[in-house]
């Protein structure tokens, strides 16, 4: 139970962060200045630097002027001005659609939807007109201008729907890029580079990590590219891929598995569509095996693609099973969150990390594990979800 | 009472730079407190509209169903009626901020958005229906369950997330369906009730008209003032006001959607006007008045149960709270607040009950006291209710157990022999 609170009330390390002597792949960052910063003080700074930077760049959506029910849009309407940064009626079909005009004319429109639980009324916009704009008119016009940023992800309390992670539909879509950071200074370069990417970028944050995760952000301007997956932890026996905040669990699954004598390579996805197949492939060519996880139910869910591809090229070098750890196939629930939740545990007694070689230690951690929460007839216990606070 | 919105105020996208909008500035209340002003009647000219609406289905004025104040003889209420209707507020004010108790104290979690003020909306309209009428709502549903019937148990224990919630405690706080009382929900994403409830709507017109059967259900959408702004409203109004459809749109306008004024995010504030656009009457009524609003609702009612169609009612109201529990609400203006906290609702009524002897201060104490104890016992049911067995997590997905994925032994749930007598690990 200890590590189902660990996922709700602790200050996060960030995986890959400086704090551990883990990282492998820096990110571009040499001696300026840099400054402690949660997640949307993160992606505030990188949306002041791109409105900074380009003066037809654009931020809009609802209740954007006050800086937004996450504060991520915090100053920007008294920085710039009324007729930059401005509030929306609540319609996200029309908030996405206007965007794709502002695109269309040339400038950069950077929309929010309040909940990505919300999006679902601007699908239409984005897989229709959004990702076929360039290719339908024969180049002449396009909406690269276009980023929707919308907070995705478990919280604790959210519920039916302010908390669903609706990646695995616009993975579908050739046209758009998909894009999730994993912690703030990941955040302010992929969002940077995604709001200067030529091509129309939906973009994903975490919620749970806005004000959880706190990490050394650099404070000029910087931008991660798209498009390359990182490993934030090298290993031999086995491949984590994942992306979010679903990398803080896999990490500290990574690190029980340590102390079992697993090392693991853990793999931060970040750019989900076009992902980067080389990196992970590299990776499972030389562990043998693979387990990925995310929230959004297993069926259907973007690891459904990573396992097929990996598969594909992977096959004779695969020694184990690709596994899934992922949320189960009901709605979101309310109650049932930790319950549908894939936590560290889940990923730790997972069929791919039991293999032959290992079993010895993994059958008795996963029994033990499957025996303390699921074979209990005791009602569940529900503690406080008050943790993160925010409207 | 169309003179409240100020037409003068510059709108988002104006020529000028405007980096600070000015204050928003709200004509005064009208002087005679329950009285029927102008705010009912139909300036002439605005008979344009209505003349349009008029050759699609006749309107009965609403001048001539509401008698003006003057006429003391002929009062608006039963004493019988009058009990009722603030029982019922009281009722959802006391909920309410027992919700906030609770709330605080950690005992419901998750997002709880909180009606106090907006109650003459819901009694004003539910107290006319019958179980059979259906009603469509908001985020923002406690006091419209409790209106329409639901038992405060029901809605405190699912708040609570216990199995005894009224929907097994898989909704939650913005989730509160019912069967029996024709709750048709409360919905989290704004807008998503309006077609539903145009569909329930149908299905009455249909049973009277197609299959003859004897059914004079209508069916009442609650939304917002930001909903008006979104393309599902319009889509339904097009609709309803098309297949003449037994349905009332109340657009509960509390000029804010979370952050959002609603003067600064549509063009034209007055929503009721765009009713007669799609050929429906629109009425605009004063939604801190019980008395009006029930009035309204009658005519609306009437309208829809003899078959005449659609209606849309603005009522303005406010909300005293933020947008919900979390919200620390420092947008609004200190004065605004103050303003409608003195056109409270529950205490206008009261007056009016006291004032018209139509009960004496000590009814009015009694009732208060037995709500309040009704409340606490809901939250002591609440308490003592048990949680939802793990097995519950899967149920109702589906329709029948199959298509429910896959377990983490790797096969399909529904292959567990003991899936179906929920005893299945989840």
């Amino acid at each position: 139970m200890a590590s189902l609170l660990g996922r709700f009330c602790r200050k996060l390390v960030v995986p890959g962060s400086a704090h551990g002597s883990r990282m492998i792949s820096t990110t571009a960052c040499d001696s300026e200045a840099v400054k402690s910063l949660n997640l949307y003080s993160a992606i505030n700074q990188a949306l002041h630097i791109a409105l900074e930077t380009d003066p037809r760049s654009y931020v809009f959506g609802e209740d954007v002027g006050f800086g937004g029910v996450f504060r991520c849009t915090t100053g920007l309407a008294e920085r710039f001005g009324k007729n930059r940064v401005f509030n929306t009626p609540l319609c996200e079909q029309g908030i996405v659609g206007f965007g794709i005009g502002l695109a269309a004319m040339g400038n950069r429109a950077v929309v929010e939807i309040q909940f990505a639980d919300y999006i679902y009324p601007a699908f239409d916009q984005i897989v229709n007109e959004a990702a076929k704009f360039r290719y339908r008119s024969g180049n002449q016009f396009n909406c690269g201008g276009l980023t929707i940023r919308a907070p995705y992800g478990a919280v604790g309390h959210g519920g039916h729907y302010h908390s669903q992670s609706p990646e695995a539909f616009f993975c579908h879509v050739p046209g758009i890029k998909v894009v999730i950071p994993r912690s703030p200074r990941e955040a302010k370069g992929l969002l940077l580079s995604s709001i200067r990417d030529p091509n129309p970028v939906v973009f994903f944050e975490p919620k749970w990590l806005y004000r959880q995760a706190v990490e050394e952000v650099p404070e000029h301007d910087y931008m991660i590219p798209l498009s390359q997956a990182e490993v934030i932890r090298e290993g031999n026996d086995i491949t984590l891929v994942g992306w979010g905040a679903q990398l803080t669990v896999m990490e500290q699954a990574c690190l029980d598995a340590e102390k079992e004598g697993i090392s693991c390579e853990l793999i931060d996805l970040k750019t989900l569509l076009p992902w980067d197949k080389e990196t992970v492939e590299a990776s499972v060519k030389k562990t043998g095996r693979l387990l990925i996880s995310h929230e959004a139910p297993v069926t259907g869910g973007f690891g459904a693609e990573i396992s097929a591809t990996i598969l594909e090229r992977c096959f004779l070098k695969l020694e184990a099973p690709v596994s899934r750890v992922c949320g189960l196939d009901t709605p979101f629930p309310l109650v049932f969150e930790p319950f549908y939740m894939p936590t560290k545990n889940k990923a730790s007694s997972s069929s791919s990390l039991s293999s032959p070689l290992k079993k010895k230690h993994y059958l008795i951690m996963g029994l033990h594990v499957w025996c303390r929460y699921w074979m209990q007839s005791s009602p569940l216990l529900i503690t406080s979800h008050s943790i993160c606070f925010f409207r | 009472m169309a003179t409240s919105f100020s037409a003068t105020l510059p709108l988002h996208g104006s020529q000028e730079n405007r980096l600070l909008l000015p204050p928003i500035r709200l004509a005064p209340p009208p002087s005679s407190f329950l009285g029927f002003t102008r705010s009912l009647t139909i300036p002439s000219s605005r008979r344009l509209y209505h003349a349009h609406a008029a050759r699609r289905s006749p309107v009965v004025g609403v001048q001539e169903v509401v008698k003006e104040k003057k006429v003391t003889n002929s009062l608006l209420i039963t004493k019988e009626e009058g009990l009722v209707l603030y029982e019922d507020m009281i009722l959802g004010r006391s909920f309410e901020d027992m919700c906030a108790q609770m709330y605080y104290r950690g005992k419901m979690f998750g997002f709880v958005h909180l009606y106090n003020g907006q109650e003459a909306v819901s009694t004003g309209f539910i107290k006319l229906l019958t179980q059979s009428d259906s009603v469509v709502s908001t985020y923002r549903d406690h006091v419209h369950a409790l209106s329409k019937g639901v038992s405060a148990r029901a809605v405190m224990s699912e708040l609570f997330g216990k199995v005894t919630g009224c929907c097994r405690g898989q909704g939650g706080s913005m989730h509160m369906f019912s069967k029996e009382h024709n709750m048709l929900g409360g919905f989290a994403f704004i807008g998503e009730g309006i077609p539903v409830a145009t569909g329930a709507a149908f299905t009455s017109k249909y049973k009277r008209e197609v299959l003859k059967q004897d059914c004079e259900d209508v069916t009442v959408a609650f939304f917002g003032d930001g909903t008006c702004n979104n393309g599902q409203f319009y889509e339904c109004l097009n609709m309803a006001a098309l297949y003449k459809l037994p349905i009332i749109f109340v657009v509960e306008n509390n000029l804010w959607a979370i952050g959002m004024s609603h003067l600064r995010s549509t063009s034209d504030p007055e929503i009721w006007k765009k009713g007669p656009a799609f050929g429906m009457p629109g009425v605009h009524v004063d939604g801190m008045d019980v008395l009006k609003v029930r009035e309204v609702a009658k005519e609306a009612v009437t309208r829809a149960r003899r078959g005449e169609g659609p209606t849309l009612v603005e009522c303005e109201t406010y909300r005293f709270r933020g947008h919900s529990l979390a919200d620390p609400d420092e947008l609004r203006d200190a004065a605004e607040k103050a303003k409608y906290a003195a056109r409270d609702p529950i205490t206008a009524l009261k007056k009016y009950l006291v004032e018209n002897k139509l009960a004496s201060e000590g009814e009015l104490k009694t009732i208060e006291k037995k709500i309040d104890e009704l409340v606490e016992e809901a939250v002591e049911f609440a308490d003592a209710s048990p949680q939802p067995g793990r097995s519950q997590l899967l149920e109702n997905v589906f329709a029948d157990p199959k298509g429910f994925g896959i377990g983490p032994d790797g096969r399909y749930r529904c292959e567990d022999p003991k899936f179906t007598q929920g005893t299945a690990q989840v």
